[in-house]
């Protein structure tokens, strides 16, 4: 059984206790355990189940490679399931609960896959697609679905806040181990900038378990001495709880800081996703021990050999009261001598090297371990929990020789050099046979803009696994000279031997229960037959497996699948090479994806000074861009559609209020000012007199119609173009554009005056009496006709008035300084109590405009369609010699009167078509589809006439007068008469009064 | 003029730095050949200030004047005066090509105030606040809109933005402000 030892645990505080959960059952760790911690140390060494077999999986590591033990952590809200217990830190009153076990973890009906995991080889998800065809639907695809998945995901909103922060380095160092410190410290020294990150919560890696001395003092007093030396420096800071996920192109690193993972329920950002600019990244990322493929390898109580001397080290944690070592490696030798320092037993070291003279083994046979030379496991006994192993001969076929009982196992296959960071943008791998492992090849770094490399990795990152070189190299990665580098002290370490299969000869009975990939049940059969059937690339063989494919994203699997590959193909590993490494390194949570950008700031809301008054009213919203412009003004009782019907026909008879500040204003200066304005707008807007406003239509250089809105010349050489709200971000561009890139000798300057102005249309036979009550101008129709401006002063505010209409009647827009528009609306509002004023929503306007079949851009134009469509001929000037879109507009296919083109639509029973409806045409086309001839684009009730009304592009529609269409909707026929598209007030008399 | 009022009315938070929307502040747009002796001259006039150079923002009294692009300034003078000082600037710029606009209405300003303001902006905007020194003026995002930010007395930063997203912004610099979030580690 695994549990607390009484004494040691250099990172808990045993007078700070802490309660927990695990499947509803109550437990106790203390403050500075991590949840596996306090999870073994509550004998709870089976966590969850194996994805696919449902096999029992217990505690395999004590790090970020952990692909067993996940949990899903919390409750309601903040359940959150794939949590590794190895790195999450115990809080008071966690809830952990166990993944993929039905009914429950210790009897998992699941569990029967596992009888059958001959008939689920690899790739037998992609087989069941292939045949026979119906069964993937009827009879694989549902018991997949429901055997797949790992933890319960949370159905409700995210409760925790998340940020995101920028920062800028010279140097960045990942990993706050002792050679990240070392080179830190180099690099600092030297001056530079340098930003430290730490995934853990401490200081120094494994060096202080692993019993290190340096520069003549243990590795923990070291650390804390530069820590604090580091801390000290200006140009340095410090972060732990702080992963880097990855490292791009230009130095851009991405980390995420676990700022209140442990300390929830606070009001602190739960996650900060940093986004770093660094001139160099040194990747101090250590390196992760390697299980070995033995049959039932992934028996609970099977541990990484590093993995068990950290939790009696960190934790004092025993993981077991008997473990036996497995290991092709003298690294392994320093668990056996910790767990004796703690009391604990070690019946046998099992060393798959044929002859072990290594300094640490010495002092494990000098406390007299038995160290069994050329041995290796054939088998481990046990379900839920290891019972025994037995002993083969490592060269062989595993013949057992002895069984020996213990309830741990502490294997290592050697270390594999955390190369994440520096493979990520690019960097390239070489394969060091010797020790088994890929390391940087420093000749062919990733390389910024000016050609250097700018990630090394340093220390074990870069292969230098023994203290002493792994300390000297950091320091030199860090810029430091040889000789100031810190002096580690540590037993001299005998060549490993690389073992990818154990024993050498296993039998396929064995090879079949030799996992590689624990999360995803990949096993040493599975890639052999992977490459059986032709899967030789290794980016092939690794999706056809699944190996590597689990959250710990190949961590634990990928080194020994690709040798396993490279053996069935007959090849050397290098030959073979590595799946791409992409980021994150570990995952990060969407959350901090996502930073600050949810609810109310979700995304910029743009406002207009009323805004607010707008809301008080109960206004009910419709997105423009990202401006919220009132639909309608609902009063108690009333529908939407009622409430529009009420805002047309006052404005129809009375007098209607708009807030209309989000039409773009763009100011237009210079000589070449009406030149320029020429060719943005298919009219001639350098002949308008000053004063006099004109209608445009602005086209892309295809023809087709982008935006329209009215222009005034404001003076000599200065114009205000209108434009829809949408668009005035985009036209403005659009004229920088064209001003910036191909007429960059034109004198023209351009400004967006948009938000400068608050902008409110006074529309209906009342509109000049409101004005002339406000007061201060003459607003005749002599004094200001129609299409024309004056400036002056209104109700005391500075104005600009135009004498412009969409909406058929007598209307004004007046433009006042936006901080005084809020003071103007409420002017107003009181001078049009006795006129009947009520404001209107951008439905009341939709509706006015149809009625004269005025167009809007988004409704009736859709990208493909030019003002010809549209009956705009007149807006379009035969006499210039260009204008943006001109040409365009002559090809053959635009003057084809074939084209659909801009019509009215009427219902034969009154009845409102649906918006977007197709008119069918006879026969089919080239793809089989039904033809038509022709579309809704804009529809509505029309309170003035009391029926409904419609605009559409139809095929040659203004040929077709009077002609009768089936439009299909819902599968039902509606019968629409072509008419004029203007439906009121044809001649203008409204307007023009 | 009537009531005029700014985007916020003044609103502020108190966090681990205060942030107050700063009420109407006097802005001109001056767009030009920067590099003619007139708009120097003509600023210089209009404001006490010399011309900015690149990325530059000079202060006079109560004036400033910001460089916002090779042929773009933006003149700060109290909300009052902007309509004068722009109509000066115009009529001593009439015969030159410039465009010459207030823009006082179309803006917000904020401060951002306290020892650890730097802090509550890196979480919003891509800048090395370590390498911004005062007199620089930087034109930048904070988190999705436009901003310009620029160091206006010693623990004080100033953003401007767009007015019709000063809401957005207020709450952006607000939550990025909140107590215990600090930046720096402890």
């Amino acid at each position: 059984m695994s549990t607390r030892l009484a004494t040691g645990g250099r990172l808990i505080d045993r007078t700070k206790p802490l309660d927990f959960s695990f499947d509803g059952r109550a437990m106790r760790g203390y403050a500075g355990d991590t949840l596996a911690a306090a999870l073994l140390a509550n004998n709870q060494m089976l966590i969850g189940r194996s994805f696919k077999y449902h096999r029992p999986r217990g505690i395999l590591a004590s790090g970020v490679e952990e692909p067993n033990a996940m949990v899903a952590l919390g409750q309601g809200a903040r359940i959150e399931p794939d949590q590794r217990t190895t790195t999450t830190e115990l809080f008071a009153g966690a809830s952990a609960a166990s993944q993929n076990a039905w009914p429950s973890l210790d009897f998992d009906i699941g569990a029967l896959n596992n009888l059958a995991y001959r008939f689920l080889p690899a790739g037998f998800y992609y087989k069941t697609f292939m045949f026979p065809r119906f069964a993937w639907k009827h009879l694989f695809e549902p018991v997949v679905r429901q055997s797949a998945g790992m933890g319960p995901v949370p159905k409700q909103p995210d409760p925790d806040r998340y940020e995101q922060a920028y920062d800028f380095t010279d140097v960045l160092v990942a990993g706050g181990g002792v050679a990240g410190l070392a080179a830190a410290l180099a690099a600092a020294s030297a001056g530079q900038r340098v930003l430290v990150l730490e995934q853990t919560a401490h200081w120094g890696g494994r060096a202080p378990v692993d019993g290190i001395e340096i520069d003549g003092k243990p590795a923990d007093a070291w650390v804390a001495e530069i820590v604090a030396s580091l801390g000290a420096m200006p140009n340095v800071t410090l972060r732990n709880r702080t992963m880097v996920a990855g490292v791009y192109d230009h130095g851009y690193v991405v980390a995420q800081e676990a700022v209140a993972d442990h300390l929830p329920g606070t009001d602190l950002p739960r996650h900060r996703l940093w986004r770093i600019r660094a001139g160099r990244v040194i990747a101090a990322t250590g390196a992760i021990e390697r299980p070995l493929a033995f049959a039932a390898n992934d028996t609970p109580g099977v541990m990484l050999a590093s993995a068990v001397r950290d939790y009696v080290v960190n934790w004092a944690v025993s993981p077991g009261d008997r473990t036996v070592v497995v290991t092709n490696n003298d690294d392994a030798y320093r668990t056996a001598l910790t767990l004796l320092d703690a009391g604990l037993v070690v019946p046998a070291i099992l060393d798959a090297r044929a002859s072990v003279t290594g300094e640490l083994p010495a002092m494990a046979r000098a406390r007299g371990i038995r160290v069994l030379e050329g041995r290796g496991i054939a088998k481990v006994k046990g379900g839920k929990r290891v019972k025994a192993v037995q002993v083969c001969v490592q060269a062989g076929e595993g013949a057992v020789l002895e069984t020996i009982a213990c309830d741990c196992v502490a294997m290592s296959g050697g270390f594999s050099p955390v190369v994440h960071l520096y493979s990520q943008p690019g960097g390239k791998l070489q394969w060091d046979g010797a020790n088994g492992m890929f390391t940087p090849d420093p000749a062919r770094a990733p390389t910024g803009a000016d050609g250097a490399a700018f990630v090394a990795c340093a220390g074990a990152a870069a292969g230098a696994l023994q203290a002493a070189a792994c300390l000297a190299d950091a320091h030199s990665a860090g810029g430091g000279k040889a000789k100031a580098a810190p002096k580690a002290a540590a037993p001299v370490e005998a060549p490993m031997h690389p073992v990818w299969m154990m024993p050498q000869g296993a039998p396929v009975a064995l090879r079949f229960k030799m996992l590689l990939d624990y999360q995803n049940d990949v096993k040493v059969s599975d890639v052999q037959l992977a490459a059986r059937e032709g899967y030789e690339s290794v980016e092939h063989a690794k999706r056809y497996t699944t190996l590597g494919m689990a959250s710990d994203q190949g961590k634990m699997s990928n080194i020994n699948g690709l040798a396993i590959l490279s053996d069935a193909l007959g090849q050397p590993i290098p030959a073979t090479g590595t799946t791409t490494f992409r980021p994150p390194y570990t995952p990060i949570s969407f959350g901090a994806v996502a930073g600050e950008a949810r609810g109310e700031i979700f995304a910029p809301l743009r406002r207009t000074p009323m805004h607010a008054w707008h809301e008080a009213q109960g206004a009910h919203w419709e997105p423009v861009g990202l401006w919220r412009r009132p639909y309608c003004y609902p009063r108690a009782g009333e529908t939407h559609a009622q409430a529009v019907n009420r805002e047309v026909a006052n404005t129809r008879n009375n007098v209607g209020l708009l807030d209309a500040s989000t039409l773009g204003k763009i100011l237009v200066k210079g000589p070449d000012a009406g030149r320029f304005l020429d060719m943005i707008y298919t009219g001639v807007m350098s002949t308008l007199p000053v004063g006099k406003c004109r209608y445009g239509l602005t086209c892309n250089e295809n023809g087709f119609l982008i935006d329209d809105g009215v222009v005034a010349r404001l003076s000599d050489d200065s114009w205000l173009c209108h434009t829809t709200s949408g668009g005035a971000d985009s036209i403005h561009a659009h004229m920088e554009n064209w001003l910036q890139c191909e007429w960059w000798d034109w004198k023209v300057y351009s400004a967006n005056l948009t938000e400068q102005f608050a902008q409110v249309a006074i529309v209906g036979p009342n509109a000049r009496k409101l004005l002339e009550k406000l007061g201060g101008m003459d607003v005749s129709r002599e004094a200001l006709p129609f299409m024309t401006f004056a400036e002056g002063t209104l109700a005391g505010i500075p104005s600009r008035v135009f004498r412009i209409s969409f909406s058929g009647e007598l209307s004004y827009e007046v433009a006042v300084p936006t901080s005084q528009g809020m003071a103007f609306w409420n002017a107003c509002l009181e001078a049009g109590t006795e006129l009947g004023l009520m404001p209107y929503g951008t439905e009341a306007i939709h509706v006015l405009r149809a009625e004269k079949g005025f167009i809007i851009v988004g409704d009736e134009t859709d990208g493909t369609v030019i003002p010809q469509d549209l009956g705009l001929g007149w807006a379009i000037s035969k006499k210039k010699p260009d204008y943006i879109g001109k040409r365009a507009q002559e090809r053959s296919h635009m003057t084809n009167p074939e084209r659909w083109r801009l019509v009215g639509l009427e219902t034969l029973d009154g009845s409102v078509l649906p918006d977007g409806v197709l008119a069918p045409a006879p026969g089919v086309n080239a793809n089989g589809q039904r033809n038509t001839q022709g579309r809704v684009t804009s529809t509505y009730f029309s309170p003035t006439l009391g029926r409904g009304i419609a605009m559409g592009l139809v095929h040659r529609g203004p040929e077709r007068m009077g002609e009768v269409l089936d439009f299909i909707a819902d599968g039902k026929t509606i019968k629409a008469r072509i008419c004029d598209q203007v439906f009121f007030d044809k001649d203008g008399e409204k307007q023009n009064a | 003029m009537r009531d005029p009022v700014s985007a916020l009315g003044g609103q502020s938070h108190e966090g681990f730095a205060r942030i107050t929307e700063a009420g109407l502040q006097g802005m001109i747009t001056l767009r030009g050949d920067l590099a003619t002796g007139a708009i120097a001259k003509a600023v210089k006039a209009a404001t006490g200030c010399a011309l900015p150079a690149q990325r530059a923002i000079v202060t006079k009294g109560t004036a400033s004047a910001a460089w916002m692009s090779p042929d773009e300034l933006l003149l700060l003078v109290p909300y009052t005066e902007a309509e004068a000082t722009a109509a000066a600037l115009s009529a001593a710029l009439a015969g030159d090509h410039v465009l010459i606009a207030n823009v006082s209405d179309a803006r917000a300003l904020f401060r951002i105030s306290g020892v650890k303001a730097d802090q509550v902006l890196a979480k919003l905007c891509p800048v090395d606040f370590a390498r911004l020194p005062a007199g620089e003026l930087r034109r930048t995002r904070a988190a999705q809109v436009a901003a310009a930010i620029w160091r206006s007395a010693p623990d004080e930063l100033s953003l401007i933005c767009f007015r019709s997203v000063a809401g957005y912004v207020f709450d952006l610099l607000a939550i990025s402000a909140r107590e215990g979030s600090e930046l720096s580690p402890t």
